[in-house]
């Protein structure tokens, strides 16, 4: 009867490829902007070009040139493989450390481990990762691996809990007994069952945090703590920006642009994920 | 004229219907029971009497309130007989209150919309009307929290939300279904009560055909969201015209042909001194925590090839029993025997195969990413001498078959069966390692009644082919008696009673254990015939 | 109740004593002998002996941590190394500015997002719903700095409504401050607010498929009133732990804004001290931030006990 009561599929079915595609193509976009920019990208991003500077876009230069001449859109083209770096690693860095914690609270629920790692979750959360970065940089100098790490550690209690919230319901499962009847250890539960039917909410979460990450990569180099010269960032493209802003928005604008569609296609895609595998979560719990 | 008829109402969503011409009536003072097994339509029915359905769902017909045309009435003025005229009663007490409200409050909130009483008014009123569904003021004061009352105790304040405003017509969709015995015994007299009372007219709707036979005044009887019976309780208990109607009452009163025990009586499993604690939350700071017996000092012995029933209402320890003896969790005291030897928390891979288990959910009980046959030989992960191969699969073709499905399922996904199917799959599961000992825990309570016969069927099938042992737990008192050889009755963490089915239900010892079965609802028998004897009051 | 609130301060203080080891532990991690790290390369050897002895480098670790954290507790949080003056004094005046920043933000944001939340609930799939979630989605992705810079350059270059930046302090009154960081906090909010607007949009339609919700429409109440006597007030119970989550992001994100307001606030202070590798302003600020966050929190905690009558039961 549940289902019944809900919007029909058909329905549901298209809304969620919409944002399913728009997002994914945004994201992809930017993604292979990072990957040519390997191989190609319309002018060197760093070489300096001062009669040419400040041009706004024109043919030769599509996106202009900022106040040392350089070209916009290969500087945009190597930001973009800085930012999708950042935010990957430190993704990575949250999941595969936060995800294991998560897993093991879960199947140790109510023991001092749980009540350790869940109290540890609690006081990074009092770390946002600027202050972590403060932090590091204030110790180590600022870099783009301190971005990273900064970033990371704040994302491992976010999957640390998201891992352990979507276990909980799990292991109170009849299927969960089922497999401890049969003997199997918790640590193999937690890896043969468990991981699996909580993947969909790890992918969905992970492309949030993706997303979030790209909005602090960028504000930790606009406000110099992440990517340093001559590594091409949006975020200090951002803060050289700055200044000139009333003289040549274009070189505010386009930067954030890329961040905004960025962000925008990475959440479009998570909202488009979670439509897309809801229904067998909803099938798993019916 | 009635005071409510339902002509011809039909109900889509999407293009799935719902609902085909459903027509019904209740006159003043008159309790009409609505039945069918799940997917008959007849809680829709009541929501769109209530025009509380879902906005996409599709409704032709018309719903008469005496003189009113529900459904041609604005929301707003729906908005006004609703709680005032009609009241409604749902199936799930916990969840029905709002739980940041006291219960003072959401009484006094009904009476409040649909009068210009003043607040102290109808904080009086909703104290008497409270005082009458059982819950007075000076024992539950109306500043509580509808979390410091127990399950019947919540469903009363839904029944005094619903009756604030002596309403024209009561709906009551499956008021008793999560509830224990006892206490739908007691809702189910109060609700009688209020009907004699006021005169208002009560839909119940209610899967359990022995609730609708010692209340209903008269019966409608619905399938796949069409009406297939409808008459006077009496007319339709006897005379059972329409097939489905014959089958749902076969199905409720379903006599299982168990065969006799085998002979050969030594002990498999003992429970001997069982004690099992749960820390309670400190009383302050630093303070010790409480704790609370789940299980207190139980002891009994289980016979090879004896079946064992366990009934109790929840909260009894059922279920903690049940999980120590499979190993998931530890005994404060007490220790458990299986052959004589002391069964640990930690269990041999011999002493894990020799006792299986069957979970009452028949959706989550499977790992919806398996395959049945990965499911189902689960339980060989521990095994030394797991088959392989050829044999396994083998093994896995008979089980299947045994439990009657068909061997090519063992290529299917959980998700491709139905609930009763699944329930099969779950005791191919307990079968394949041929275990000594079978735990069957609420394994047919979450079925319909049709669904339910045939399980039973299939077990008393099995006892045949493997002679079974196993210890049968669940709250239903009519299942126990069709399926046991013996049966332990619960209380508070305590066996209070443990005799043979019959001595048991004909002679009950034990004081609570006479009041479950006064409280469990009888289908009285009507057919000719069927031979068996008369039911126990 | 009490013992809720009890277990909560217990909680409370063990996690400022631990996130106060943390800091120390990591600023002890700074490569080298502190006191030549701060100096820099090719100071003179009896000006780091002097520096060694004044911070106390000669003590124990634990002696140090202790002195430290009692420092802090009694209001002496050292002093700074380059100004040469008391850090509390520093961090004071600084956190005048930035912490009215985080909280003039904070309820800007929860002023915007809950009615938009809930407007976009009670209207779930409609054009309102539509619009309001659209706004949220492109809320969510821009970055507060950028978001600044465009009302700098709209409002303070183009129309001139406020200035561009700077602050004139609170002596020339209440509204002549609030006027000043209205800006910086409209760049901070607004980001916060559309994931909010979400949370509570999405908190309020998890209420709405609750039974109570359904048993609220029998009694007679509209899906508006419904919604609004029932729906809201158990809705509030997650958004609360998103308000009390984002409080630490404004504060973090009041840093990031006031360089581009160029406020005198403890960004500003911060950014010095690491550039001058002044450790111990470093050191407290970071710690200052990290009791705010968790005091926030532990409000929140408190506030929840308000909201939901089950956490206030003494069991």
């Amino acid at each position: 009867m549940s289902s019944a009561t809900d919007i029909p599929p058909n329905q549901k079915a298209r809304a969620m490829s919409r944002s399913l595609i728009l997002g994914g193509m945004l994201a992809g976009i930017m993604l292979i902007l990072a990957l040519v920019s390997f191989v190609w990208t319309p002018f060197d991003h760093a070489v300096m070009n001062i009669p040419d500077k400040m041009q706004p876009p024109n043919a030769v230069h599509w996106l202009g040139t900022d106040h040392f001449g350089r070209d916009i859109l290969s500087m945009v083209m190597v930001g973009a493989r800085t930012s999708l770096a950042v935010a990957c690693l430190s993704v990575g860095i949250g999941m595969s450390l936060g995800v294991p914690l998560g897993l093991a609270a879960a199947a140790m629920r109510g023991s001092w481990l749980d009540e350790m790692i869940m109290r540890g979750n609690d006081l990074v959360f009092a770390f946002p990762s600027l202050v972590i970065a403060i932090l590091i940089t204030a110790v180590f100098g600022p870099s783009a691996a301190n971005a990273i790490i900064a970033i990371g550690i704040f994302n491992i209690p976010v999957f640390a809990r998201v891992a352990r919230g979507g276990s909980l319901s799990l292991w109170a499962r009849e299927f969960i007994l089922a497999a401890r009847v049969a003997g199997k250890s918790r640590a193999r539960i937690s890896v043969e069952h468990i991981l699996p039917n909580i993947s969909n909410l790890l992918i969905v979460q992970g492309t949030i945090q993706f997303s979030l990450g790209i909005l602090a990569e960028a504000s930790l180099s606009y406000i110099g703590l992440g990517a340093q010269p001559p590594t091409p960032s949006w975020g200090r493209m951002l803060a050289e920006a700055q200044t000139m802003v009333s003289l040549a928005p274009h070189l505010a604008i386009v930067p954030g642009l890329a961040i905004i569609l960025t962000v925008v296609g990475l959440n479009l895609l998570g909202d488009g994920l979670r439509d897309r595998f809801d229904p067998r979560l909803l099938e798993g719990r019916a | 004229m009635s005071l409510l008829d339902i002509s011809g109402l039909s109900l889509s969503i999407g293009a799935l219907p719902i609902l085909r011409d459903v027509t019904l009536s209740i006159a003043a003072g008159e309790i009409l029971a609505v039945t069918g097994e799940s997917g008959s339509g007849k809680s829709m029915t009541a929501l769109a009497v209530m025009r509380l359905l879902p906005q996409v769902a599709k409704t032709r017909g018309a719903i008469y309130l005496e003189e009113t045309e529900l459904c041609a009435l604005s929301e707003d003025d729906m908005c006004r007989r609703r709680g005032r005229d009609i009241g409604m009663v749902f199936q799930e007490p916990m969840t029905a209150l709002n739980p940041v409200m006291t219960i003072g409050a959401q009484v006094m909130e009904t009476i409040q919309i649909h009068t210009d009483m003043t607040r102290a008014e109808a904080e009086v009123e909703a104290a008497r009307v409270l005082t009458r569904v059982g819950l007075p003021p000076d024992r539950f004061a109306l500043d509580r929290y509808p979390h410091e009352l127990s399950g019947g105790q919540r469903q009363r304040v839904v029944i005094a939300m619903a009756i604030a405003l002596r309403p024209k017509l009561l709906i009551a969709d499956e008021p008793t279904t999560a509830l224990d015995v006892t206490t739908q015994a007691q809702i189910l007299d109060l609700l009688r009560d209020l009907v004699r009372e006021t005169g208002m007219g009560l839909m119940i709707i209610t899967h359990d055909l022995a609730v609708v036979a010692g209340l209903a005044d008269r019966i409608v009887v619905m399938r796949n969201g069409e009406v297939v019976e409808r008459g006077p309780t009496m007319s339709v208990l006897t005379h059972q015209r329409h097939p489905y109607t014959r089958m749902l009452f076969q199905a409720s009163r379903h006599r299982v042909t168990l065969p006799a025990a085998r002979q050969a009586r030594s002990p498999l499993l003992e429970v001997r001194h069982a004690v099992r604690d749960y820390p309670t939350a400190r009383p302050h700071l630093f303070a010790k925590h409480g704790r609370f017996r789940a299980v207190n000092d139980v002891s009994f012995t289980l016979h090879r090839g004896e079946r064992l029933g366990l009934v109790g209402e929840s909260g009894c320890g059922k279920s903690t029993l049940t999980r120590a003896i499979l190993g998931l969790e530890g005994l404060q005291g007490g220790e458990l025997l299986l052959n004589g030897q002391p069964l640990s928390q930690k269990r041999s891979p011999a002493e894990r195969q020799a006792m299986q288990v069957v979970f009452q959910d028949p959706f989550g009980s499977f790992n919806p990413r398996h395959r049945v046959e990965r499911l189902i030989t689960e339980p060989f992960h521990s095994a030394a001498d797991a088959p392989t191969g050829r044999n396994r699969e083998d093994m896995v073709a008979q089980v299947l078959s045994d439990v009657g499905l068909r061997p090519e399922d063992a290529q299917k996904y959980p998700h491709q069966f139905s609930g009763g199917q699944r329930q099969r799959i779950a005791i191919a599961r307990a079968l394949i390692t041929r275990p000594e000992l079978i735990l069957f825990d609420e394994a047919v309570s979450a079925l319909d009644v049709s669904v339910r016969a045939r399980i039973l069927d299939l077990i008393a099938d099995l006892c045949r082919a493997y002679g079974l042992t196993y210890l049968f737990i669940s709250h239903d008192l009519s299942v126990v008696r069709e399926i046991c050889d013996r049966v332990l009755v619960m209380q508070n963490g305590e066996i209070v009673e443990d005799g043979p089915v019959a001595q048991v239900f004909a002679a009950p010892q034990h004081s609570y254990t006479r009041r479950l079965l006064a409280a469990a609802p009888v289908l009285p028998d009507m057919t000719a015939e069927d031979d068996t004897a008369g039911a126990p009051a | 109740m009490l013992h809720y609130l009890a277990k909560r301060i217990l909680s409370l203080c063990l996690s400022l004593a631990i996130a106060s080891m943390v800091i120390f532990a990591v600023i002890e991690v700074a490569p080298g002998d502190p006191a030549s790290f701060m100096l820099g390369t090719g100071a003179q050897e009896d000006t780091v002996a002097a520096l060694r002895e004044e911070l106390g480098l000669n003590q124990s670790k634990l002696s140090r941590y202790f002195s430290w954290v009692t420092g802090m507790v009694t209001g002496d949080f050292g002093t700074s190394y380059t100004y040469r003056t008391p850090v509390a004094k520093m961090v004071g005046d600084r956190l005048w500015v930035s912490l009215p920043l985080a909280l003039y933000a904070l309820i800007l944001s929860t002023l915007i997002a809950l009615p938009a939340g809930i407007f976009a609930a009670s209207r779930r799939g409609k054009l309102g719903d539509m619009s309001v979630m659209g706004a949220t989605q492109v809320g969510m992705a821009v970055p507060n700095f950028w978001f600044a810079m465009l009302l700098v350059l709209v409002f303070a270059i183009n129309l001139r409504w406020f200035a561009a930046g700077g602050f004139i302090g609170w002596d020339k009154g209440l509204w002549a401050g609030l006027h000043a960081l209205t800006l910086p906090a409209i760049a901070l909010a607004l980001p916060q607010a559309a994931i909010l607007a979400r949370v509570m949009r999405s908190a309020l339609l998890d209420v709405l498929n609750e039974d109570f919700m359904r048993s609220a429409r029998a009694k007679g109440l509209s899906q508006g009133q419904a919604i609004r006597r029932h729906g809201v007030r158990n809705a509030l119970i997650p958004v609360l732990t998103i308000i009390g989550l984002q409080f630490s992001f404004l504060l973090a994100g009041a840093i990031i804004i006031e360089q581009v307001f160029y406020l005198p606030g403890l960004g500003r202070l911060v950014f010095q001290a690491i550039s001058a590798r002044d450790l111990i302003v470093v050191e407290s600020v970071v710690m200052l931030l990290v009791f705010a966050v968790i005091m926030v929190n532990f409000l929140v905690d408190l506030t929840y006990a308000l909201v939901d009558p089950r956490l206030r039961r003494t069991p």
